[in-house]
């Protein structure tokens, strides 16, 4: 019968699915690990770095970087983190709610909002519903490196730098668990007081600057928010691997039911032929006999 | 023998962390030798070797792109750069990123349709919703 074989073909093509999503299952949940293992690695480096700027703003208490200092915001610029690829369910998604929310109460209190993106989907995403920006970094891969982010960070850090922006924020997800990712926008600019090991610092000490400690603090700075925003494409694969395991299992999944479905109906199919048939021919052998 | 802890570490993980009697690393204005107890010093480090005596006297060698050095009296830490870094190509890096922009965006408009964008974001989660409902009742 036709119909037989269009659904016994649909099976085989459903099937072929499943075995796509089951193996993009379980690539994503052994990238997890590695890209996990990547986000902690660049904890250390952090975290030394917010040490040395404790010591320098504690030490220079007169002089006050630009970063440091609170100013009044006319103009914001957001970095924001997505994903290079799709199929993550709603990962993105929600990320750019909350930045639109974000934006929007800008936008209400005049205040004009910065672009950077990084990842093809955000790019996609703000091609078509506009923005203003200015910079942007894609196909990271699955372990970004940090010299590819420096042009994009550089550019916003000029234009604080310049004036041009007051505030500066980084959008990404966050990594609670396998099952949970959360969209957060951080501050990034100014730099809130860092809370320097106060007992290193009781006896008064500075130290000796080579060549000039201005030129340090801009350096170490830079540095210090270059790592921030590192962390945050770091922590954001590992965001995109999760919700991508989670969305491809529950496609496999559904693959299958619909593979129970199709085979239920094709043995339907199957046994009202069988029956047709012998009631056919235990009509005609009636006919036969009578 | 007297020791000073030695860190070495870039953005994108630890390179090295142990005991050392002597460390070298290559600062902007000359190479500069640490042994423990060294006064507080801060300085940029430019392409070079960090060489590095630990407790038993073997060498180890780091090859950095440049950095930070921060030395307290028993604390050495290396924040190595993960790339060459310099005002000229991080400028390069910068006008590419930009470039990278415009060509991407092309043709789109520069202020974002916040509403169009809201009514999008929420479309696209009344049917992920959807979705998981639908999967639920089977």
């Amino acid at each position: 019968m036709a119909g037989d074989k269009e659904i016994l073909n649909k099976i085989r093509s459903v099937k072929n699915m499943q075995k796509i999503t089951s193996a993009m299952e379980m690539v994503a949940a052994s990238k997890i690990r590695k890209a996990q293992a990547q986000m902690n690695a660049s904890r250390p480096y952090a975290e030394r770095i917010r040490k040395v700027i404790g010591h320098l703003g504690a030490a220079n208490p007169d002089y006050k970087h630009p970063f440091l200092e609170e100013r009044e915001t006319k103009r914001v610029g957001i970095i924001i983190i997505s994903t290079d690829k799709g199929l993550c369910g709603g990962l993105n998604v929600n990320l750019f709610k909350r930045v639109i929310a974000e934006m929007s109460a800008y936008q209400e209190k005049k205040i004009e909002v910065d672009l950077v993106l990084v990842g093809s989907k955000s790019v996609q995403f703000f091609k078509r519903l506009g923005g203003k920006v200015v910079g942007t970094a894609t196909n990271l891969g699955d372990r970004p490196q940090a010299s590819d982010l420096i042009g994009a960070i550089k550019i916003m850090l000029d234009s604080y730098n310049e004036g041009k922006i007051d505030k500066l924020f980084l959008a990404h997800n966050e990594f609670v668990s396998t099952m949970n990712q959360n969209p957060k926008i951080n501050t990034l600019l100014p730099v809130s007081t860092i809370n320097e090991d106060s007992d290193s610092l009781q006896t008064h000490w500075d130290y000796i600057y080579e060549p000039d400690a201005i030129d340090l603090l801009d350096g170490v700075l830079m540095r210090y928010i270059e790592s921030q925003v590192y962390r945050g494409a770091t922590e954001n694969i590992a965001c995109e691997m999760a919700a991508k395991m989670v969305a491809m299992k529950s496609a496999t999944d559904n693959a299958g039911d619909i593979i129970d479905k199709l085979q239920l109906v094709y043995n339907k199919a199957r046994q009202a032929a069988i029956t047709q048939e012998i009631s056919e021919i235990v009509g005609g052998a009636a006919a036969v006999s009578g | 023998m007297i020791s000073i802890k030695i860190d070495i570490v870039s953005a994108e993980g630890e390179i090295y962390s142990g005991e050392a009697t002597m460390v070298y690393a290559p600062a902007k204005m000359g190479e500069v030798g640490i042994a423990p107890r060294h006064a507080p010093l801060l300085t940029a480090l430019k392409p070079g070797d960090v060489r590095v005596q630990d407790v038993d006297g073997k060498e180890h060698f780091f090859y950095i792109t440049g950095g930070m050095l921060e030395v307290q009296p028993h604390l050495v830490t290396v924040l190595a750069d993960t790339a060459l870094r310099g005002d000229e190509l991080d400028e390069a890096a910068a006008q590419e990123s930009q470039r990278q922009a415009e060509e991407a965006l092309k043709g789109a408009s520069a202020e974002t349709d916040i509403k169009r964008a809201q009514a999008e974001l929420a479309e696209a989660n009344a049917r992920y919703r959807a979705a998981q409902k639908l999967k639920g009742i089977k």
